[in-house]
């Protein structure tokens, strides 16, 4: 009977790389994710996980290993954040484009300058092209739901693709929350062993990592896309088929409370949650505002996105990164390009808030609800508006 | 970040707007760290018996924090603006001279 | 405390353990069937310096909300010496309670430092060095059951066990002593 314990999140991102046995973590340390890899780290050298462990000395390593390992054909694992995810991002369009599906952790953190340790979008869109299907989780749980569901997804013949699980930095990865860890025998049923189609294997020789010129580029990129925009198929299947087994279910696209909601609050990651506390709130109040949570990244959900938001009149949008001299919000353009083409669309506007683990709170979001109301109507000179900076 | 308010002079950069932080977020006044007040950190504090100190500067040399200065006698004694009470100088004392005690609650 | 969720914001310095007992004590209510969690204020470390930690605890339904904790119901002070250089007691809501390590009496407490509200006091430091732990953490843990009852001392058994192993026993020896002598004044 699966337990229900008080875990720290990142412990438990470690121990769903080993409910999934994993063949090889490759990793190098870096705040917030570090607890993640010491776990691993520890329960290697004690015998609790079969699998080699390679200490590296950077993460652009840590990366290049994960390769190795993977077009060898081991299940492959590793995480980082922040400066690490940056330091590995030649590498990572690599793991991509060579269809090889290394599940990673990112524990989300704000780039330096300056240094800053905590909380915020930013690494995560710095890597938004790279072909990672990617999926932000909201808590714990869906931590841990999540990292063991990467495996079969990007394993799965039809994508064969590398999958990143964002979490925040600190609000999650280093908080104590109830944790329900699936039994091992139930993760053995869930997830077939991994069976690359072309494994380096001095039997059958490939090469992997080919030189490819203006005539053949193209079409390798094009096959690309198309497994990755065919992944949603197969997330949206893995995700069914999990909630069958375990009773928890996932989907691309969240809607709280959106019933008859005139406004629309979107948020990513465990700001979610703080925000369905603001739109209870508000609901009591009579307000008629709901909530969408993005989860499903890479591919982007366009359809299920423009379904969520059709009734509405207006969509806060609020980003936790900030793209410098563009439109602002990265999940925001993202979405005003969704909507683009349809007849009937809510006015949108973007909101960057939470930068380098300023907190949001729930008076926050309410405040942020009515600024944007308010925008809505008037307009603004801005394309988007920063929430919370001291003037 | 902390909502309990900390008597110590970093946080006056919590009130700072967009427009008066420096360039690049950089620190312009050189060796500032010294207004920071680290003897808030200690939860005891050396206290020195000169009559048994020998002047041997061993305490000024082990001191991590470089905060054990000569007083006008010639006798070396922690600054307790700076002392964080970590107790090395009591442990490495060749006469026994230095007592880790509790601070006044 | 007539609200279902309960605040509460730990006190201590670097290496004191504030971080520990903020996680053994949401791992226990989370063993009760409760929704709890546990986290630090996320600051490098750094032995000796001013550290918080915080829980959240709801006996009844889920806890969402992941901003910080601005007003807490019960604050709890590992090191005496913390009230001298902050208000320790910002942000405490109406009613709530401060808990402190301390030889001073509640009403001697409140004058020294200056608290009107509800104070808890006991001498953690005595207890936990009388039981042979070097740490006043999980001492205190017997304290914020007393006055609050947010979870059982039975039921900090499983994670002391966990975290402490051979000294477990110890360290709830000491928990159940704070637990009789604090002293909570209304």
């Amino acid at each position: 009977m699966a337990k229900r314990v008080g875990l720290e999140v990142s412990v438990a991102v470690g121990d769903a790389a080993k409910l999934a046995n994993v063949d090889v973590v490759a990793a190098y340390p870096i705040t917030p994710q570090t607890h993640i890899v010491e776990h691993l780290a520890e329960l290697v050298a004690n015998g609790e996980l079969r699998a080699a462990y390679i200490p590296v000395e950077s993460e652009h390593s840590a990366m290049s290993a994960c390769l190795g390992a993977s077009a060898v054909g081991a299940r492959t694992f590793t995480a980082t954040a922040s400066q690490g995810l940056e330091l590995m991002h030649e590498v990572l369009y690599v793991a991509s484009s060579l269809r090889l599906p290394i599940v990673m952790a990112v524990a989300n953190r704000a780039l330096s300058a300056p240094i800053s340790i905590w909380c915020d979008h930013s690494d995560a869109m710095a890597v938004r092209d790279t072909g990672w299907i990617q999926i932000f989780v909201e808590n714990g749980q869906e931590a841990v739901d999540n990292v063991i569901c990467a495996f079969r997804i990007g394993e799965d013949r039809r994508v064969l693709l590398p999958v990143m699980i964002h979490l925040d930095g600190f609000s999650l990865s280093h908080m104590i929350e109830p944790i329900i860890l699936p039994e091992q025998s139930e993760v053995d049923r869930f997830l077939p062993p991994y069976n690359p189609p072309l494994p380096l294997d001095p039997e059958k020789p490939v090469t992997v990592g080919a030189f490819a010129p203006p005539f053949i580029y193209t079409e390798v990129k094009w096959a690309q896309e198309m497994n990755l925009e065919a992944a949603k198929e197969v997330i949206s299947e893995c995700w069914q088929e999990f909630g069958k087994t375990f009773g928890r279910y996932y989907s691309p696209v969240e809607s709280y409370r959106t019933e008859g909601a005139k406004v629309l609050l979107m948020t990513m990651g465990s700001l979610s949650e703080t925000a369905m506390v603001a739109v209870d709130k508000m609901r009591s109040e009579g307000k008629e505002v709901g909530l969408i949570k993005l989860r499903l990244w890479r591919p982007f959900p366009f359809a299920e996105l423009r379904q969520a938001v059709k009734d509405a009149e207006v969509l806060i949008v609020l980003d936790r990164a900030l793209s410098f001299g563009g439109p602002g919000g990265p999940v925001c353009s993202e979405v005003k390009a969704a909507l683009y083409r349809e007849a009937k669309r809510p006015a949108v506007v973007g909101f960057v808030g939470g930068l380098g683990g300023r907190d949001i709170s729930m008076a926050d979001f309410e405040e942020m609800v009515s600024q944007g109301i308010k925008i809505a109507q008037t307009g603004s000179e801005r394309e988007f508006e920063i929430f919370g900076v001291r003037e | 970040m902390a909502k309990a308010k900390v008597k110590t002079k970093a946080k006056a950069e919590g009130e700072l707007s967009w427009k008066e932080i420096e360039i690049g977020c950089f620190i312009t006044e050189p060796g500032n760290a010294t207004e920071f007040r680290t003897g808030d950190w200690r939860s005891r504090k050396p206290v020195v018996d000169f009559s048994k100190c020998n002047k041997c500067t061993l305490c000024y040399y082990y001191c991590p924090e470089g905060c054990v200065a000569k007083t006008p006698e010639g006798y070396f004694e922690a600054d307790l603006f700076y002392c964080k009470g970590c107790g090395i100088c009591a442990e490495e004392c060749p006469k026994d001279a230095i007592t880790m005690v509790e601070e006044e609650k | 405390m007539t609200s279902k969720l309960i605040e509460i914001r730990w006190h201590g310095r670097g290496g004191q353990g504030a971080v520990t007992s903020a996680e053994l004590v949401a791992q226990a209510a989370i063993n009760e069937g409760k929704y709890a969690q546990a986290f630090p204020s996320f600051t490098p470390e750094r032995r000796g310096a001013p550290v918080l930690a915080f829980n959240r605890i709801n006996s009844e339904e889920p806890i969402r909300t992941r901003a910080e904790v601005y007003q807490p119901d019960v604050v709890i002070i590992l090191d005496a010496t913390l009230l001298t250089i902050l208000d320790a007691t910002s942000g405490l809501k109406d009613g709530g309670i401060v808990i402190i390590n301390t030889k001073k009496s509640v009403e001697q407490a409140r004058a020294e430092f200056g608290i009107s509200g509800r104070v808890a006091t006991v001498d953690a430091s005595k207890i936990a060095q009388e039981a042979g732990v070097p740490a006043v953490n999980t001492t205190m843990i017997g304290a914020l059951i007393k006055a609050t009852n947010v979870i059982t001392l039975e039921g900090m058994k499983e994670p002391l066990e966990r975290r402490f192993a051979r000294v477990a026993e110890r360290n709830f020896k000491a928990m159940e002593r704070a637990y009789r002598e604090t002293v909570i004044g209304e």
